[in-house]
């Protein structure tokens, strides 16, 4: 019985969010409210070019604005014999070399490489001061030719970026079996190619990138408030890699966060500046991001180019799937930029089916742009679309229906645990069963009728899916290190339980949004049969919570929450100790059920407030015997990657006169395993199928090819999803738990920007009658596709 | 924003004569497009006068056959008067149609059409209704008013009052959105007068409104969708950006127009 859920109550429950009280109520606590005693501001001095030199910074007029308290520059922090930022995941190319892994200054050192570039930071009294003083600080640039366009990096003659990296070239990575697919392909009855464009994203959380750097010279000790997914990794970057201090001697708070999407998981210039700063200043140093900034600065998502192959036989079962990538970098490496095209990326594109051979290349480049890392999804949804959007082509060359396709190649549920040949072993999944579930609620058998009465509207209606897999929870430690990460990808969890009962769990990951503060609680609830408000989560704070990997990749849950039950786990075992001593029985008859130990066949009893009281107040324990106490500590390393699977299906109309594409319908039938909050897990889903359904039809980061200035640098232009460019989503759940983490649960945070793209630009396909169109597929776009088909 | 001096005058007089007197100086009525261009440090005036306590400027009117609506009359309010709604329903739905909520309780119509934006929708209100703009100093018409991109008629300091627009048999206005800001990538608003005469104005797709003689003279004769066939807009003068080229704006002209007709003629 140990183990076993307490109440039983609150696993499967949609409980509302604890957390909203706060934020619904305006007492959410963000970077930007926290105000310390004699905070000053910083205001950046940022490159207006894309490509260019400089030799001199000229800060004397910025020094005698008023309220003005310094200015630095990169040289400042060199002089300091502080490092750079860094990735965190090294890539080996095919040839064996290491990627090319060019130094990346948090402020820039003669040369700027992209527009916005952080180049000096003016500390001023108050924010206006810094900004006015920063216009005036002089940078004497000179302008070099600019490339953006990741397919043109590689050209001979296309300007360079770093004098260390030829060819514009962070590594080219390859994975699978190239001869095996070479001979697949020679065997094919059938050969469908697709070159296609994974459009570049601005991620745009709520909240805009804040910080505040504080230094106490009493304890010649650092303080970091920031706006981070993961405040320990970012400790462990500043500390090891930057090296402003010793991680005994730096605590980074993240409070609240108002979402992230990934890009709040790396170490940024600013962030790393202010910190430095303060200590220069004395004072504690603040700045928070425009929202200009953001789209200048946070790093973006995707940008991809892609030509990729899939060969079949005669009866339409895959043979062999040939992927050749090119990445866009942007100006430097991000935190985890590299893993993002590689590791999460090529493992993914077997997807759910049987593909006896797969070979995958990926050329990562540098271009002048902003740096290019981990967007909701990263890499999953690159390969999710390039794979079902090579199904839909590929059916629509054999004349076979979607669906049946699909199908005929499903790794079928007694096939499990599966090794791809790209290097991953899925534990279970049941993908018939996810696609059979969402044609059902689509109505995919009804649809040809819709589509004839839209026709006599006028109205071109069309309907596509989409049959995705994903990892998540990267793991184990050990594998990681293997393909280059330099960090564990563990989490922890520490329970400490209070005299009277009630109980604190801090947990390693960091909320954003998620509603870990309810879910993370319902799991703890529920173990020990306390009701959900005795229980409190505490995260995002290096200072009060012990060292943990943060919130990314849809891991909290399976890989976060499993450290809970491990944690939960002792707290049962040690209250079973207790109680028998108690209770005086062995401690092998007794079992913990709803909330209390019992001896068992006996109306003996001890609530578990009881047992907390007694571990806290041990007056009548044996010396020496148990140690007072109970609270309890875990690490969990998973052994494996967990692979939420789904069919998602996009129903589109088409005003073919304006080239207006109208969501009508969108069914979403996900696997995530065991489910926690349906409710929660429902409103994760909503918004990955409204940055998904951004990606394909309306989000566009876009670089002018000539001179390298941001053309979507604001909201006016970056066409983020409203309310009314989405539908009521269709949403169901199917389950098969994973095998190898104590929950079951496999996460959910990033299937529906996963899933969604390919089904919708496969609706408009089905639509117009079409190949391809790219994303985002635009009025204009779809217009001028209309007229041509 | 960088610093300046705000003002809120109480009357007209007042307001000029700050003007004058000032180095820099811009009104301030709704602020829409006046304070994201300063938060983005993109204009730097040294005073701002705020219109907002000036007696008078927002009251909307009907007298016969002309509905007149002051300067100040906010998008919301225009949308929502029973007046509006029965001269020039039309006008109503154009205004209520502006923004979100928020701008419609912010922004004014004298504000708008001061400013000239290629994207605004009301120019092309004005323009194919005929109205006529009444300044502290004198009256333009519509075809007069709006001169080219961001440029108007208005002289250094002249305060637009209010519009007087003549009340229509029929008139429609249809927009084509840009996904990303909702301005007007193409408006099109079609009005026919008791006397049978057509005039149709386009907004969003050039640098300025203008009108399209060739559909007007169709129209005049028969006030359908099918009076447009084969009139096209030539492309050539039209904006080409990131969200549609001329050519596709051109085409876009086209669909509006019928549709507006189509939803006028109903």
């Amino acid at each position: 019985m140990t183990g076993s859920p307490g109440a039983g109550s609150l696993i499967g429950a949609s409980v509302r969010r604890t957390e909203d009280r706060r934020f619904l109520s305006g007492n959410g606590r963000y970077t930007d409210d926290i105000t310390l005693p004699g905070q000053c501001f910083a205001a950046f001095v940022r490159s207006p070019h894309a490509h260019a030199t400089f030799r001199k910074i000229s800060a004397q007029a910025a020094y005698q604005a008023p309220g003005v308290l310094c200015v630095l520059t990169g040289a400042d922090m060199n002089a300091d014999g502080l490092g750079g930022l860094v990735c965190s995941w090294i890539i080996h190319s095919a040839d064996g070399s290491e990627m090319n892994h060019p130094a990346h200054p948090a402020l820039a050192v003669e040369t700027v490489r992209y527009v916005g570039e952080p180049v000096a930071v003016v500390i001023a009294e108050t924010r206006q001061q810094a900004k006015n003083a920063a216009e005036l600080v002089e940078v004497d640039y000179a302008e070099l030719p600019v490339v953006t366009d990741p397919a043109r990096a590689r050209d001979a003659g296309a300007p360079r970026l770093h004098h260390d990296t030829p060819d514009n070239t962070c590594y080219r990575w390859e994975l699978g079996d190239a001869t095996a697919t070479e001979a697949a392909f020679a065997a094919a009855h059938h050969v469908t190619r697709l070159e296609l464009v994974n459009n570049r994203l601005a991620p745009n959380a709520l909240e805009p990138r804040a910080a505040i750097g504080q230094h106490d010279p009493g304890t010649d000790s650092f303080t970091l408030y920031t706006t981070s997914q993961n405040p320990h990794v970012a400790r462990l970057l500043l500390s090891a890699f930057v090296g402003i201090a010793p991680e005994h001697k730096l605590r980074v708070i993240a409070p609240d966060v108002g979402g992230g999407f990934g890009s709040k998981i790396f170490l940024y210039s600013e962030e790393t500046v202010c910190l430095w700063a303060a200590k220069r200043v004395g004072r504690p140093v603040k700045w928070t991001a425009e929202r200009s900034e953001s789209f200048l600065n946070d790093a973006h998502g995707r940008d991809h180019v892609t030509a990729a192959e899939l060969a079949l036989d005669e009866n339409g079962a895959f043979l062999g799937l040939r992927v050749r990538t090119t990445a866009n970098m942007g100006a430097y490496l991000s935190t985890f930029a590299s893993a993002i095209p590689t590791w999460l990326y090529g493992t993914l594109l077997a997807g759910p089916y049987v593909t006896p051979a797969v070979h995958v290349a990926v050329d990562a480049v540098f271009t002048n742009s902003a740096p290019v890392d981990a967007y909701r999804g990263a890499g999953r949804p690159e390969a999710s679309y390039v794979l079902e959007r090579l199904v839909d082509k590929a059916a629509r060359e054999l004349a076979l229906d979607p669906a049946e396709l699909r199908r005929r190649n499903f790794i079928p549920v007694d096939a499990f645990p599966y090794d791809t040949p790209v290097a991953l072993t899925y534990d279970t999944g049941d993908y018939q069963a996810s696609l059979d579930k969402a044609l059902e609620i689509a109505d995919y058998a009804g649809f040809a009728a819709r589509r004839a009465e839209a026709k006599a509207r006028g109205k071109r209606r069309g309907i596509g899916l989409s049959c995705y897999i994903e990892a998540c929870g990267i793991a184990p430690s050990q594998l990681a290190g293997e393909l280059g990460a330099s960090v564990g990808l563990f989490e922890s969890a520490e329970v400490r339980v209070n005299p009277t009962g009630t109980v604190s769990l801090f947990t390693g990951t960091h909320s954003h949004g998620q509603g870990h503060e309810t879910t993370l609680a319902q799991i703890v609830a529920d173990r020990l049969g306390l009701a959900l408000d005795a229980v409190d989560v505490v995260h995002g704070d290096t200072g009060r919570v012990q060292y943990g990997l943060g919130t990314y990749g849809s891991r909290s849950l399976a890989v976060g929450g499993s450290a809970v039950v491990r944690a939960l786990d002792k707290i049962i075992d040690k209250g079973r100790k207790i109680a028998a001593h108690m209770l005086e029985a062995a401690v092998e008859d007794i079992e913990f059920c709803d909330g209390a130990f019992r001896v068992a066949g006996t109306d003996k009893a001890m609530s578990f407030a009881e047992i907390a009281f007694a571990a806290n107040v041990p007056h009548h324990f044996p010396p020496g015997e148990i140690e007072p106490g109970l609270d309890e500590t875990a690490f969990y390393d998973p052994v494996n990657f967990t692979f939420p699977a789904g069919t998602h299906v996009c129903e589109v109309e088409i005003d073919p006169e304006t080239g207006v594409v109208r969501v009508e319908k969108f069914t979403a039938v996900d696997d995530f395993g065991t489910v926690i909050n349906p409710m929660i897990v429902a409103g994760q889903v909503h918004g990955g199928l409204a940055q998904g359904l951004g990606q394909a039809l309306l989000e566009h980061c876009v670089y002018d090819r000539e001179s390298g200035q941001l053309v979507t640098g604001s909201l006016m232009d970056y066409c983020l999803p409203r309310a009314d460019d989405l539908p009521a989503f269709d949403l169901a759940l199917t389950e098969t738990a994973c095998t190898h983490n104590p929950l079951g649960a496999k996460g959910c945070g990033e299937a529906g920007a996963i899933g969604s793209p390919p089904a919708v630009i496969n609706a408009i396909a089905n639509a117009l009658d079409i190949d391809h169109i790219d994303m985002p597929a635009t009025p204009e776009k779809v217009w001028r596709a209309a007229r041509r088909a | 924003m960088y610093d300046f001096t705000y003002h809120r005058p109480a009357s007209l007089e007042e307001a000029v004569a700050l003007f004058e007197g000032a180095d820099d100086a811009v009104y301030l009525a709704g602020g829409h497009t006046l304070l994201p261009t300063l938060k983005q440090r993109l204009a730097a005036p040294s005073d701002v006068i705020d219109l907002s306590a000036i007696a008078g400027l927002a009251d909307i009117s009907r007298h016969d056959t002309l509905l007149t609506i002051g300067a100040l009359a906010r998008h919301g309010d225009i949308a929502a008067s029973p007046l509006v709604k029965e001269a020039l329903p039309a006008l109503a739905g154009l205004a209520g149609d502006i923004g979100d909520p928020q701008v419609r309780e912010r922004g004014t119509l004298g504000g708008s059409i001061a400013n000239s934006d290629p994207a605004a929708d009301y120019p092309a209100a004005l323009l194919a209704l005929g109205a006529t703009i009444k300044t502290d100093r004198r009256a333009i018409a519509a075809e007069e008013f709006f001169t080219d991109l961001f440029e108007t008629a208005l002289a250094e300091g002249e305060i637009v009052t209010r519009v007087d627009f003549p009340v229509v048999r029929r008139a429609a206005y249809c927009k084509f959105p840009n996904p990303a800001s909702r301005y007007a990538m193409v408006g099109v608003f079609v009005a026919q007068a008791d006397s049978g005469a057509v005039r149709l104005a386009v907004t969003g797709a050039g640098p300025c409104v203008f009108r399209v003689a060739a559909m007007e003279q169709a129209l005049a004769t028969d006030f359908s969708p099918a009076a447009l066939e084969g009139i096209t807009v030539s492309a050539d003068t039209l904006n080409s950006d990131l969200h549609a080229s001329a050519e596709y704006r051109a085409h876009l002209v086209g669909v509006m127009a019928c549709r507006a007709v189509t939803a006028a003629a109903g």
